[in-house]
């Protein structure tokens, strides 16, 4: 009882000293510490702002529309003058989507094969390529997606999926080479290198020991590969959902392969569709009344909003999972 | 611990009066930054082919001997003067063209041209952040208001054709207003529906799904065939309308003239509209499209030209509403129109009539604009054939003459 007091008393003490020893003194650490924080502030403040414009340019339609922007069908800006954003929604949702399912395994596997299979020179060499890949300019992908890939894929892989797979209703239908399947291509290609760079940053913080052990029971190489993906499940989960918000992000190179149709459901996989982002970099430059450009910045808000909340979620996972890991290997 | 949040909150202080000062020099820059005073003029190497011996002497302002008797700032010509100008993509090669003819004949006027859209050349007219603005549609009533006493200058006209992609079929497929609003409204759905073998006798349509091409992002040629579908057709007048983008019921949505014209290309069977300009640059097949007078025409600088003549005999005072100028719509119901295309329409030039209601515009600069649009409305248009763009036909020319006259700074006409 007494010593415990002692120490709370203790514990004041100390805290009343720090303040009274605490000065604002002009010294270089003090002037880092303030320019620094500085900086780092400027992002939160540059956040702030741009969420504050993006409210306040888009208020008319929030007050026009209100719900119904975000689920309304239809976006007529010349005769009545109404906006709905639900099918840019579900064009960016199911783009992305499809573009995760091509990536994901292709991307396990670059991830795998760096960190369990390829030598370590060779590994180098094929994950600086990976990099490489990530800096190319989205407006490129659009260009190669329109000159080089619509074509092969019209004439050689649709029409081929259409006599196999025609009798499912998502390959039936007029090709035109660009469309949902397209956009979602050209994304996956995107987001590959920054899912496999995750991926692989995953798979070899984890521990050796785990390997020998499972190499120690008898284990063979694919055996061993899975309980290292089973190890970083939740942050191959977050890599994923890292991929998912720069494929919800991208702008040009979709805009340029999509098919800019805007339309609530495709009738199939060949379909043209419209994204979120794709409208507005179509449309804003020749928005003619206030309604219109506060309909695009609304747009605007809920792929922000959306982009956000995905990134988030992405990050805090990748970040459990790597403390996890780590702190498990520290043991 | 509790210094950090000391810290904190002294940052955010810190930032928020930063913000605050930042917002305050920004708003002021943003009524003076144009001006930008400093407009090194170039000096070209070639030979000055200007018939008339610019005035201003030399690009540099050299130091001379003897003190400047004007203590005002203000910068006259001989420091050299920058027009800034905005607004639609369509004229832009054209007056890029002309700024850099004209900085050779007046080596101290420096034309700065940015292509933005019409959209924001229009916003950027409205709050007066440029000497003047381009748009490929006139203001329309609500947008005059907020930008009164606004003068409209036809500097060039476009036309907006057809476009196709049929293996085997060259240039010259014929379609009728009907036609070509029933392919955009999905009801002709094949190229060889018996509404386009009968106007195209002798050419054997292939029985194949037609693939509507349109541009996706917000447009002045999309107004264009828009507004001509409109006039055609009842129908489309009621569900789709006119306007820079609009609700289409088919088709692919291709980035820009060059996007649609890649999609046309790259897609068998399939349709588009574009300017001309981009049918003969990327040598796509275009079609004739009838006139009120029932004549098939193909789509040529002539026939451009043609149906701005019909339209400028109808056309208002520089200083009136353009609202509701369209070469397409008064080309709508004239069966005498002969010769005429009848998707064209012009591109204009925007600046108001007082010009010091610019905040940035001083006297010597207004004189400059006049004498620059004066020249671009003349001289200037030598260069629009090269470029496929149609010169302004005589009678247009001497309505922006008397547009030109009615410019004035400070009640002071400028051009006699």
């Amino acid at each position: 009882m007494e010593s415990s007091r002692k120490i709370s008393l203790f514990n004041h003490k100390l805290n009343t000293k720090h303040f009274s020893h605490f000065k604002w003194q002009i010294n270089g650490d003090n002037i880092f510490k303030l320019v620094g924080a500085l900086f780092a502030s400027s992002i939160l403040l540059l956040l702030g702002l741009m969420i504050y414009e993006l409210i306040k340019g888009s208020w008319l339609s929030i007050q026009t529309f209100g719900l119904d922007f975000i689920l309304g069908t239809k976006w007529d800006p010349a005769i009545s003058r109404v906006f709905g954003a639900l099918p840019l929604i579900l064009g960016t949702v199911v783009t992305s989507a499809i573009a995760l399912l091509i990536a994901v395994p292709i991307s396990l596997g670059i991830g795998l094969a760096l960190s369990e299979y390829v030598p370590k020179k060779f590994g180098f060499a094929i994950s600086f390529l990976v990099e490489l890949l990530a800096a190319v300019p989205s407006v490129i992908y659009g260009l190669w997606g329109i000159f080089v890939l619509i074509p092969f894929l019209r004439d050689h892989v649709y029409s081929h999926l259409q006599t196999l797979f025609g009798f499912i209703p998502i390959f039936s239908g007029p090709i035109y080479g660009g469309g949902v399947l397209t956009g979602g291509i050209v994304l996956a290609i995107m987001i590959i290198p920054t899912v496999s760079a995750v991926m692989r940053d995953l798979f070899s913080v984890v521990p050796t020991s785990q390997r020998e052990a499972m190499i120690a029971l008898g284990a063979t190489k694919w055996e061993t590969a899975k309980t290292v993906i089973s190890y970083a499940r939740s942050g191959v989960i977050g890599a994923i959902i890292l991929g998912l918000g720069r494929a919800i992000g991208e702008t040009m190179a979709v805009t340029m392969v999509i098919g800019n149709k805007f339309q609530v459901w495709p009738s199939s996989l060949f379909d043209a569709w419209y994204t979120m982002s794709a409208i507005i970099a179509n449309e804003l430059l020749e928005a003619t009344y206030d309604l219109y450009v506060s309909a695009l910045m609304n747009v605007a808000l809920v792929l922000l909003f959306v982009t956000l909340v995905i990134n988030i979620l992405s990050r805090l996972i990748v970040w459990r999972t790597l403390r996890l890991v780590r702190g498990m290997a520290k043991e | 611990m509790k210094s950090i949040y000391k810290i904190a909150i002294l940052i955010v202080a810190v930032v928020i009066v930063a913000a605050g000062v930042f917002n305050y020099h920004f708003s002021q820059a943003t009524q003076t930054t144009p001006s930008s005073p400093s407009a090194t003029p170039t000096p070209t190497p070639t030979p000055n082919p200007s018939p008339t011996p610019a005035p201003t002497p030399t690009p540099t302002p050299n130091p001379s001997p003897t003190p400047a008797p004007t203590p005002t700032p203000t910068p006259t010509p001989a420091q050299g003067v920058a027009l800034n100008g905005a607004g639609a993509t369509f004229p832009f090669p054209l007056i890029d063209k002309w700024a850099a003819e004209y900085n050779k004949i007046k080596p101290n006027v420096l034309v700065n041209y940015q292509g933005i859209g019409s959209g924001g050349g229009i916003q950027q007219h409205t709050e007066k952040t440029v000497h003047f603005a381009a748009s490929d549609a006139p203001l329309t009533a609500a947008q005059a208001e907020k930008a009164p006493n606004t003068l409209h200058i036809p500097i060039t006209i476009g036309g907006v054709v057809p476009i196709y992609n049929i293996p085997d079929i060259p240039k010259g497929l014929k379609f009728t207003g009907e036609i070509l609003a029933g392919i955009y409204l999905g009801e002709i759905t094949k190229w060889n529906d018996p509404k386009i073998v009968a106007v195209n006798p002798g050419i054997s349509l292939p029985n194949q799904q037609i693939v509507v091409v349109h541009r996706s992002d917000g447009s002045g040629t999309t107004f264009i065939w828009t507004s001509y579908l409109s006039n055609i057709s009842p129908k489309w007048k009621e569900t789709v309308g006119r306007g820079t983008s609009v609700n289409w019921p088919v088709g692919l949505g291709g980035k820009g003239n060059d996007g649609v014209a890649a999609l046309v290309k790259q897609t068998p069977y399939s349709i588009g509209y574009v300017e001309f300009t981009y049918a003969k640059k990327n040598n796509l097949a275009y079609g004739y499209v009838q006139n009120a007078a029932g004549e098939f025409i193909e789509p040529s600088i002539e026939s451009f030209a043609k149906a701005a003549d019909y339209a400028a005999v109808t056309l208002p005072r520089g200083d009136e509403s353009w609202s509701k100028v369209s070469i397409v719509d008064s080309l709508a119901g004239n069966t005498q129109a002969k010769g005429a295309y009848p998707i064209t329409s012009f591109s204009y030039i925007l600046v108001y009539k007082e010009l010091n209601v610019l905040p940035n515009m001083d006297e010597a600069s207004a004189r400059t604009l006049v004498e620059f649009l004066w020249w671009a409305i003349h001289d200037g248009q030598n260069y629009a054939s090269d470029l496929y763009y149609v010169p302004l036909p005589s009678s247009v020319v001497k309505h922006n003459e008397a547009t030109i006259r009615m410019i004035t700074y400070n009640g002071q006409q400028l051009h006699k």
